[in-house]
């Protein structure tokens, strides 16, 4: 733990009830609950934002930014991630949803599915000259699986694609869009993406794959979408900015619509941090070498199924894929047509990847491997010794991380209510026993 | 060179799918605590899962074994039959005498020996035909 790592998601020691539910939930076991609280070890939290969709008492948060940190620049820029559009129904135009952007204090928008628009036709060229590809290619939108491969599976770091993901290119973009549009200098604009997850917040403070981000911070959509829908319903549409992304860039709030928009027929789609997690493992085994392009996304269904979006996933979901029809009957036949529609895109290394993405590993346990060895063995013979239900209730996930943590020094074996059970248990006979020497030396009871 | 610090063993049973891969990953988890490098540790892995898909398969069941030393990691595979009789042939890619249903399942590509060969940095196979198959793998945990 010798780096400082910023996380977004934080956790509130007054509601936390040190409940064992985010500790079995955790993807990189980096929960503990010491001393009846929740405790986030922070070299192995990746903010997928699985333990704020989890904890019953809402103990859990993400901490982003806020409409109060807009006051702060001259002018400002909403970024709607695609999953914005999935809270409202689709009768909800954009142009309405732009305008109650406008009135809650932005001065203008850039969609980022139109800069995802601008990331699928650079995966779809990337993908092309096939030759010398590590298949399969995993794809680099979701940052809590970036950060998942560098702490779980470093090995696979060579197959994440080296593109940057929507978000970081739509702020490239909107920043000199509007630089050039106001005249104001690109320091004093303010460059906000809104955020369906707390992943995406993190890398803005602590970015794995841009030396630095155009962005200003990231709003996450659940701290202003009361806000927002107390005002749609009167709202009138505005001119304040034109919807200009096709379907295709849209989809990108759900799982699969990054596949369908690149058109790569060879290809699969993961959602959900687990399921990753295990089909990650299998990539590592090579049992997926014969695919070309693997989507993993953290949150159930997409992005629409971000922790910090209000609305049900399941409506989200509804919502966006009919918003994704209707606009596709409007549009012209091919897909690429579609995405290209009218539109110049700045093709060049624009969208590359501009920093290496290095490995986290959270495994080790020593950085000498005879003590790490040691430890092993240590390891194992507690373990054998631990009753092997994982209850959680000495405040680590599993027995087996429990053996760890002893062995470590962060944890006691009596932290294991068994344990403690059984040495309770062997001190009460102990002390009912009559003393040993009072009745051997005098024999003058009864 | 150092003692063997630690020994890893598991049974294999013939047939037994449900529980193809635990050794392998076993094995990958206690060498990823030990800080081996990544790629090594993923090299292992696929040799060692190969093998053990092999033994349950091909065998009447067996055993795999690592041997961890601080420098390297030993695998083991041993079974009791019955035996490969052409072993030059065995070693071919595409080569394989896996049954209908195992190819069903998508395993027995007769790549099994050729990976496990291709990703160890030494690898020695024993057997003759009615007899068992010994294999040994090693991996350097540092690259040459």
């Amino acid at each position: 733990m010798q780096d400082n790592y910023f996380h977004s998601v934080k956790f509130d020691k007054e509601q936390c009830r040190g409940c064992v539910t985010c500790i079995k939930f955790c993807p990189t076991e980096a929960i503990r609950i010491r001393g009846g609280k929740a405790r986030i070890i922070q070299s192995r939290c990746i903010d997928c934002g699985e333990c704020i969709r989890r904890c019953p008492h809402h103990a859990k948060r993400a901490d982003t930014d806020t409409l109060a940190d807009v006051g702060k620049f001259n002018f400002n820029v909403a970024l709607p991630a695609p999953a914005l559009y999935s809270q409202f129904a689709p009768a909800v135009s954009r142009e309405k949803i732009f305008a109650a952007l406008h009135r809650l204090g932005f001065d203008a928008v850039y969609e980022v599915a139109l800069a995802a628009e601008c990331v699928t036709l650079e995966i779809e060229s990337y993908m092309k000259r096939r030759a010398g590809l590590k298949t399969p290619m995993i794809s680099s939108a979701c940052p809590a699986i970036i950060r998942l491969i560098q702490v779980r599976f470093p090995s696979l770091i060579g197959h994440i694609i080296p593109i940057l993901p929507p978000v970081e290119v739509a702020a490239t973009e909107a920043r000199r869009e509007f630089t050039r549009a106001t005249g104001l200098a690109a320091e004093t604009i303010g460059v906000w993406f809104l955020t369906p997850c707390p992943a995406k917040a993190t890398n803005i403070r602590q970015p794995v794959d841009v030396t630095a981000t155009d962005l200003s911070g990231a709003i996450g959509i659940s701290s202003f979408y009361g806000e927002m829908k107390k005002i749609i319903g009167a709202i009138s549409e505005s001119d304040i900015a034109k919807a200009r992304a096709s379907s295709y860039g849209i989809g990108w709030g759900y799982a699969g619509g990054e596949i369908r928009a690149t058109g790569l027929v060879n290809s699969l789609i993961v959602h959900g941090v687990k399921e990753v997690a295990d089909v990650l493992e299998q990539i590592e085994m090579n049992k997926m070498d014969d695919v070309d392009y693997v989507e993993c996304l953290a949150c159930p269904g997409g992005c629409i199924g971000g922790a910090l979006l209000p609305e049900n996933r399941f409506v989200a979901e509804k919502n966006l894929k009919l918003r994704v029809r209707r606009l596709r009957d409007r549009e012209p036949a091919g897909r690429r047509q579609t995405i290209l529609g009218g539109r110049e895109i700045a093709q060049g290394n624009s969208a590359f990847r501009h920093k290496t993405i290095q490995p986290r590993p959270i495994m080790k346990l020593d950085d000498n491997i005879v003590i790490a060895m040691k430890k092993v063995g240590q390891i194992k013979q507690i373990l054998a010794e631990l009753p092997g239900i994982d209850c959680g209730a000495c405040g680590s996930p599993t027995c087996a991380s429990l053996a760890e943590d002893i062995v470590q020094g962060l944890a006691a074996e009596t932290d294991c209510v068994f344990k403690l059970r059984q040495v309770v248990n062997a001190l009460e006979e102990e002390m009912s026993k009559p003393p040993k020497n009072a009745r051997g030396e005098t024999g003058t009871e009864e | 060179m150092s003692e063997p610090f630690m020994d890893l063993s598991f049974e294999l049973l013939a047939g037994d799918f449900e529980r193809a891969g635990e050794a392998s990953s076993k094995i990958k988890k206690t060498l990823q605590q030990i800080g081996v490098s990544a790629d090594i540790v993923r090299r292992v892995a696929i040799g060692t899962y190969e093998g053990e898909m092999n033994v349950i398969i091909h065998s009447y069941g067996g055993t795999a074994k690592a041997h961890i030393y601080p420098e390297y990691t030993v695998i083991v595979l041993e079974d009791a039959g019955p035996g490969i009789a052409d072993i030059e042939l065995a070693v071919q890619e595409g080569y394989s005498t896996a049954p209908d249903y195992v190819r069903d399942l998508g395993f027995g590509a007769g790549m099994g020996l050729p990976n496990m060969k291709s990703c160890s940095d030494c690898f020695e196979i024993a057997s003759k035909s009615g007899a068992g198959t010994k294999i040994t793998m090693r991996f350097a945990h540092k690259k040459a």
